[in-house]
């Protein structure tokens, strides 16, 4: 552990936070020390208690022991209005924008310049904005309604907003976990300029690169404790992770090539129609998974990679084209068809699409695979063996849980992850359609299922990942497929792509250009 | 292992038992303020519990209940609110009349023509609100709303212009074409007690098997549970919804049979009114679980039963009503309670096994 001098005053000052949850210590005697007019990254795993420690000093919730002090006072937050009160702000991880409001509308949302007679002085708040976005060398057209906006630009709509407050200091909770490479850099600029006119930034993020890259100085936090205090120049990416994660790393790469020769996925789309409501359509798409392939889909997300996962499974109307599962041509059949031929699908959002929240644990291993003759006997299930299946899955993909009969909102997001890839590696699948394996999950979880996908693709099983992890992409796929706009516009090299060159394709700057 | 699972059924058999007591207390204010005596009132009310008759009627009372919040749990399981079933029950009663007057058969086929007609015609009624929200995405509650109204009017049209009967000795009340006895329902307590109490019980046996152990069932709660998780499964949620909604209005269909087939044996304006709507604050005491639904239909059959005694001790009847409104009212806020502080204990217990593993 080293300490750096302490040359800034500083604008947040957190001793001895210890914050406990029926049953969990979140923070533990947590030291924090911010200087004004920096970067300062705070990293761990997902779970380690950073996100605890910001909802403290944002007033989310109070301590049960520790002094909170800010710019040399001692404060006592109440909620996050006392905390905004002293000028900190806070920009969440999920945007808490209204689509069908204007940028202007969004930015003074709660917080209404109101003249007389209670009416709103919108041209005040517009010359206020224009000089925040000087300021923040931004531009947006201050009418436009934010459902028009892309993501990184909505971002900064948020940042606008805090500061249109008066924060001066700023939270940001894990900010890139949405960006594009491009974007995160076009933000570390936003970061930069804010720091440069004294205003402290405070960066949540379990991204090491961009952490040693941009941040001035870095607090690890690990199981509720600060193991660290250190700068990006006194550690290197693996000395980082190993702090975070206090064992050896993970090694995405170490790879051997087991590609077969068998298709077990083929897909040729002329043209699909997307779903309804979706925009998107799919054009001109072919491509072949074999036995043993892990094919890797690079791309933004919205560039096809949803709908391409319809189509596979048959949810989506194909207008012209075809799908072959382990060489069976299933063009017209549904999609229970698919998934008894051999296809599973680890869905983009466990929530959305991959769990019943409410039921127990041994159902949601049940959902999709009902119809499985060791599962069931005639018209009923069998639970007796559905709980002693959901005990196998729960037993070796390390689900963390008291039994199979607790319902799985109860569970962490990585055990739910888990959850969901034990269900849908257990049904002896021939071609896997992974999305996002390991998004929002720890290190220790993405271990497990990395080592999980490694073992069953030496198995002989053929997946298409689709993931916005670019590690992730390089270090487990075969080769690689571009998609943007909904086509595939390049296929790369894994042990030649480097991020910055998936960046440049992601985002539509080259097309068609095989390495 | 089970012991979760006894567990959270005991905490929520607790929550509605907890309501009924709460209902209790503020019934008992209500009381003073009007300036009964609360002891009196509910020592009257409780003691007709003893009685025999008032037994059998309240079974006889929470017979058509049992069926109206099966049907209304059914779309619950789904995700669906049926309110609905009352318009769907006199579309029923109208139709079941009409073809059960018509025809002659032997007792045993007969009642069970009467009953496939009861549920299809349900089922036609409550499937236009379904085939609407499939097919146009119309919120099943401001349909089946809107087809209680129409199926009113309509129906008391079609009986006043084409199926009454002017009977000779009862000028007063206008029916339609009186069934043959062979369609007649038979009594378990002669004129107290009717026999499709053993229906309605067995319609809840079969709605716990089918929603709990079949793989239908699971279907039906996984897309009620979550649509998008059911979807990438293969199961169509917009069918499930369908078929939730044809299943809730053929239960539906059966809920005036006990009036029509097992007590006035003709279709009147009145008959076996309000019993679709009560059957919504039914299920929703029974948690839509058969068992709770059992239970909760009794005890609504009994307070509507036990009333009348009040009367006797000049106490209003209404004040049996206004109770069960209340226990309404106290189920909802006291399981919304329960259910947060349920979660927490469970997501506590979860975590404390996390802190276990990595200790």
């Amino acid at each position: 552990m080293s300490t750096t001098t302490e040359a800034g005053a500083l604008a947040v000052e957190l001793s001895g936070i210890t914050k406990t949850f029926p049953g969990v210590i979140a923070n533990k005697d947590v030291d924090l020390r911010v200087r004004a007019g920096t970067i300062h990254a705070i990293v761990g795993e997902n779970g380690a208690g950073k996100s605890t420690l910001m909802k403290t000093l944002y007033g989310m919730h109070q301590p049960d022991e520790g002094t909170i002090r800010v710019d040399g006072r001692d404060v006592t937050f109440r909620s996050p209005t006392d905390a905004i009160a002293v000028g900190i702000g806070m920009v969440h991880q999920h945007f808490k924008l209204a689509d069908n409001l204007t940028v202007l509308e969004n930015v003074i949302l709660g917080n209404e310049p109101v003249g007389s007679r209670g009416r709103l002085r919108l041209d005040d708040a517009r010359r206020d904005i224009r000089g925040l976005m000087d300021a923040l060398n931004v531009d947006f057209d201050l009418d436009a309604p934010v459902a028009s906006l892309g993501v990184g630009q909505r971002q900064r709509v948020e940042i606008l907003k805090v500061l249109y407050r008066g924060a001066k200091i700023l939270i940001l909770d894990e900010p890139t976990a949405v960006l594009v490479p491009q974007e995160v850099e076009e933000l570390f600029a936003t970061l930069k300029r804010l720091v440069s006119e004294g205003r402290t930034v405070i960066f949540i993020s379990h991204k090491l690169d961009e952490v040693l890259t941009y941040c001035d100085e870095i607090t690890v936090i690990r199981q509720g404790l600060t193991v660290a205090h250190t700068t990006p120049r006194a550690v290197d990416r693996r000395g980082l992770a190993e702090l975070m994660v206090g064992s050896d790393l993970p090694n995405p790469a170490g790879r051997t090539s087991h590609v077969g020769a068998t298709p077990v996925l083929e897909v040729h789309v002329a043209v699909a129609g997307a779903s309804p409501g979706a925009k998107l359509a799919l054009e001109s798409i072919s491509f072949t998974v074999h036995d043993g392939e892990v094919v890797g889909i690079a791309g933004v997300e919205g560039n096809g990679q949803f709908e391409l996962c319809e189509a596979i499974l048959g949810l989506a109307p194909m207008v012209s084209g075809s799908v072959h599962i382990a060489g069976r041509d299933l063009t017209l059949a549904g999609t229970r068809e698919r998934i008894t031929s051999g296809l599973s699908y680890i869905p983009f959002d466990r929530h959305r699409e991959g769990l019943l929240l409410d039921a127990p644990l041994w159902e949601n291993t049940l959902l999709g695979r009902e119809d499985e003759s060791d599962l069931s006997s005639g018209p009923f299930i069998s639970r007796r063996r559905a709980e002693a299946e959901s005990r196998r899955i729960i037993d070796r993909f390390g689900v963390r849980t008291p039994s199979e009969q607790v319902p799985a909102f109860a569970l962490s997001g990585g055990n739910q992850q888990k959850l969901v890839v034990g269900r849908e590696m257990s049904t002896a699948p021939k071609i896997l359609l992974a999305a996002h394996p390991t998004r929002g999950v720890d290190v220790g979880a993405q271990a497990a299922i990395w080592d999980e996908l490694r073992s069953a693709r030496d198995a002989g099983l053929g997946v298409l990942l689709i993931s916005a992890d670019l590690e992730e992409l390089i270090g487990l796929s075969d080769r690689i497929l571009v998609m943007f706009d909904g086509r595939i516009t390049a296929e790369l090299d894994p042990g030649r792509a480097t991020p910055e060159i998936l960046g440049t394709h992601m985002t539509g700057e080259v097309q068609g250009v095989a390495q | 292992m089970k012991r979760q699972q006894l567990q959270r059924a005991a905490v929520t058999a607790a929550s509605s038992v907890l309501a009924v007591f709460v209902a209790l207390l503020i019934s008992a204010v209500i009381l003073l303020i009007t300036g009964k005596d609360p002891v009196k009132a509910f020592t009257t009310l409780f003691g007709a519990a003893g009685d025999t008759r008032v037994i059998q009627g309240s079974l006889n009372r929470a017979t058509p209940l049992m069926i109206s919040a099966a049907a209304v749990a059914i779309g619950f399981k789904m995700n669906l609110f049926n309110i609905g079933v009352e318009g769907q029950m006199r579309v029923a009663l109208l139709a079941t009349a009409v073809v059960g007057a018509a025809v002659n058969l032997p007792a045993p086929l007969h009642i069970a023509l009467c009953l496939v007609v009861a549920m299809a015609s349900g089922a036609v009624w409550s499937g236009i609100a379904g085939w609407l929200k499939v097919k146009r995405g119309v919120n099943e509650v401001i349909s089946t709303i809107m087809l209680n109204f129409i199926a009113l009017s309509l129906v008391a049209w079609a009986f006043d212009d084409f199926f009454r009967v002017e009977s000779p000795n009862e000028s007063v009340l206008v029916k339609t074409k009186e069934l043959p006895k062979s369609a007649w329902f038979p009594d378990l307590v002669d004129r107290r007690l009717n026999g499709m109490l053993l229906v309605a019980i067995a319609v809840l046996i079969l709605f716990w098997v089918i929603v709990w152990k079949t793989r239908f069932g699971f279907r039906l709660r996984a897309s009620g549970g979550n649509p998008g998780a059911a979807r990438v499964t293969g199961v169509h949620p917009q069918r499930m919804i369908l078929i939730s909604m044809l299943l809730s209005g053929a239960l539906a269909g059966l809920v005036g049979m006990r009036a029509l087939l097992g007590d006035v044996h003709a279709y009147q304006n009145n008959l076996a009114e309000q019993q679709g709507f009560n059957g919504i604050a039914v299920a929703l005491l029974g948690r839509n679980h058969p068992l709770g639904i059992f239970f909760s239909a009794i005890l609504f059959g009994f307070l509507g039963e036990a009333s009348g005694k009040l009367q006797l001790e000049d106490i209003p009847k209404e004040i049996a009503t206004i109770m069960s409104g209340i226990i309404v009212l106290a189920v909802v806020i006291i399981n919304e309670a329960v259910k947060r502080w349920d979660d927490r204990r469970i997501q506590r217990k979860a975590a404390a096994e996390l802190e276990k593993v990595s200790a």
